[in-house]
């Protein structure tokens, strides 16, 4: 794809994301502010995903090494911050 | 090619798991479902890991796979094994890795030879320049708020000239690698004469001392609007990161992320009455105390032993408990909680205040309130509250002092004036629980302390609580 069409469409999507995550989470009640903070948090490891592609795609030596880290601490964020919002979700509980 | 590593199946996977993300953030948004949410929007990004992983891109599997290992057996020890009161810390330090990744995700894709284009070099510079503001401003939160460093704010001579020059250097930096990179010696631009990857580096440097300056300033008492804001952060970084690899899940992700972190903080600012911008560049509690002015604060400072306490208590028919960041420093919650169910034993009605500031991060007191078994409908907030106030018997105030602070809405010249408060001092007995009389994190006096219904029990919370409880059993 032309790179300009690209930009265009991923700027679309970006666009539109940033909306229905205002529209999504406008409504919180502050109990969950930290279990909303620490789950987008996870969410935000997202980027292993390039972090994947990084470490073990076609590169030269360097950048497989740099992409390695960059798994390492994407994986951290990822499964420490799943973890660490279920615990506290496990302890919201209504009597 | 098999079909689950072809194009289409990669793309729509994506697509799949950024919809149970959409779903997991709104299912986390409601208490009954929230667990669940999080568990979907877990499966997500399992799906996108597992699809990533059987790409042909990938051609080697021994690095990342050690990598992998160790990053998740990092993650899962250390979200077992933390305390519930160390949660600000670990959510900020998790929050930093992921700015790290992403800003190196940047780093791999420049220094990987094949080429890049304009839009992926300005994604680039934006995802490492996020990237690092993310990172170790993350880190300085976390050392403040497990206290390896001193959490006041820390305000350099001529701050803002500091850090005026280093956002123009990093910008420098970045549209140099924006317009330098691929060109011949020839074309280049600019007088700074050094190769791609040294601009790189040296960009990178300056994102961490940006990082470093941006979060100093801030005091204590408003982590909460920075952990929230380098929430937001870090899920820019995600989504620029996504241009950087043309990756709609990157980017549908970390703008979620992001646009969820500057709702938080924007509720955080308006709990305080402050604009982001103060916040951020005001140094709010370091300025010279101007609140003396206001009038000298009249009255004086009436203890009350433990026993008192208890009478008063014992026939009290309404107890609202206000706790703040002195019932986390001193582990409070569950003695809190013990009282709690005998003050409700005795025909007493007990309901917990919690101002979305109190605390270190976002909903920090909820947290612990839930962890020592606290029923979350027992949870109120400050306008749900304070319309009853006058007709709240008891008022217990544990290690809270500037959201409780009649200052507020009382003295014009206060720093804290027009800040929403828990009018504590409306109600008829108030109890506020402190080791000593020393000023809150934001540094300013409490008239509170003076009132004429006022009653001060000193001493650490725990011990005061537990020594309530057992004039209640015995």
């Amino acid at each position: 794809m032309e790179s300009q069409t690209l930009l265009v469409l991923l700027l679309f999507v970006l666009i539109l994301s940033v909306f229905l995550g205002f529209e999504l989470i406008n409504k919180v009640p502050s109990t969950l502010h930290t279990p909303l903070m620490s789950g987008a948090n996870a969410i935000s490891g997202i980027t292993i995903v390039g972090a994947l592609l990084a470490s073990g795609g076609d590169g030269t030596f360097s950048s497989i090494i740099v992409g390695t880290f960059a798994v390492f601490f994407a994986s951290i964020n990822v499964v420490g911050g799943y973890l660490v919002t279920n615990r506290m979700l496990k302890m919201f509980k209504k009597k | 090619m098999l079909f689950f590593q072809s194009p289409i199946f990669i793309n729509l996977s994506y697509i799949f798991a950024s919809i149970l993300f959409i779903f997991g953030l709104k299912m986390l948004s409601s208490p009954e479902t929230a667990q669940r949410g999080n568990i979907i929007s877990a499966l997500g990004m399992l799906l996108a890991i597992l699809v990533t992983l059987t790409q042909k891109n990938i051609i080697s599997y021994e690095y990342l796979l050690i990598a992998l290992v160790l990053g998740i057996a990092v993650g899962i020890m250390a979200s077992s094994f933390v305390k519930m009161t160390s949660m600000p810390e670990l959510v900020a330090l998790f929050n930093g890795f992921g700015g790290m990744a992403s800003l190196l995700v940047g780093v791999a894709e420049y220094i990987n030879p094949s080429n890049v284009n304009l839009i992926q070099l300005i994604a680039i510079s934006f995802t490492v320049l996020i990237g690092g503001i993310t990172f170790s401003g993350s880190l300085l939160a976390f050392g403040k708020l497990s206290e390896i460093i001193s959490g006041k704010p820390l305000i350099l001579y001529g701050q803002k000239i500091i850090l005026s020059v280093f956002i123009i250097i990093g910008i420098s930096l970045a549209l140099d690698l924006i317009i330098n990179t691929g060109v011949t010696d020839a074309e280049k631009f600019g007088f700074l004469n050094l190769s791609g990857p040294t601009v790189l580096y040296i960009l990178i440097a300056v994102t961490l001392i940006l990082g470093i300056l941006l979060t100093a300033p801030i005091g204590g008492a408003d982590m909460p609007v920075v952990i929230a804001l380098l929430n937001s952060y870090s899920g820019l970084a995600a989504s620029s990161a996504g241009f950087v690899i043309n990756n709609n899940v990157l980017i549908v992700a970390g703008a979620l992320v992001g646009a969820s972190g500057l709702i938080l903080t924007n509720i955080m600012c308006k709990a305080m009455n402050r604009s982001l911008t103060n916040v951020l560049f005001g140094g709010f509690g370091s300025a010279s105390g101007d609140s003396s002015k206001g009038g000298q604060i009249q009255g004086e400072v009436k203890p009350i032993s433990a026993e008192d306490a208890y009478l008063i208590l014992e026939a009290a028919n309404s107890v609202l408990v206000v706790p703040g960041y002195g019932m986390a420093v001193s582990q409070a919650q569950h003695v809190v909680r013990e009282l709690g169910e005998l003050l409700e034993e005795n025909g007493c009605e007990v309901k917990y205040a919690i101002h979305p500031v109190a605390g270190r991060m976002p909903g920090h007191m909820n947290v612990l309130l839930a962890e020592a078994n606290v029923s979350y409908d027992l949870l109120a907030e400050p306008d749900d509250v304070n319309p009853l106030m006058d007709t709240t018997d008891v008022c217990i105030v544990i290690g809270a002092n500037d959201v409780v602070n009649p200052d507020a809405r009382e003295n014009e010249s206060s720093p804290i004036f027009g800040m929403p408060v828990i009018e504590v001092d409306r109600a008829k007995t108030v109890f506020v629980l402190k080791r000593s009389m020393a000023a809150g994190f934001a540094g300013i006096d409490n008239p509170l302390f003076l009132k004429e219904n006022t009653r001060m029990l000193f001493g650490d919370a725990k011990e005061s609580i537990s020594t309530l409880v057992s004039e209640f059993k015995s």
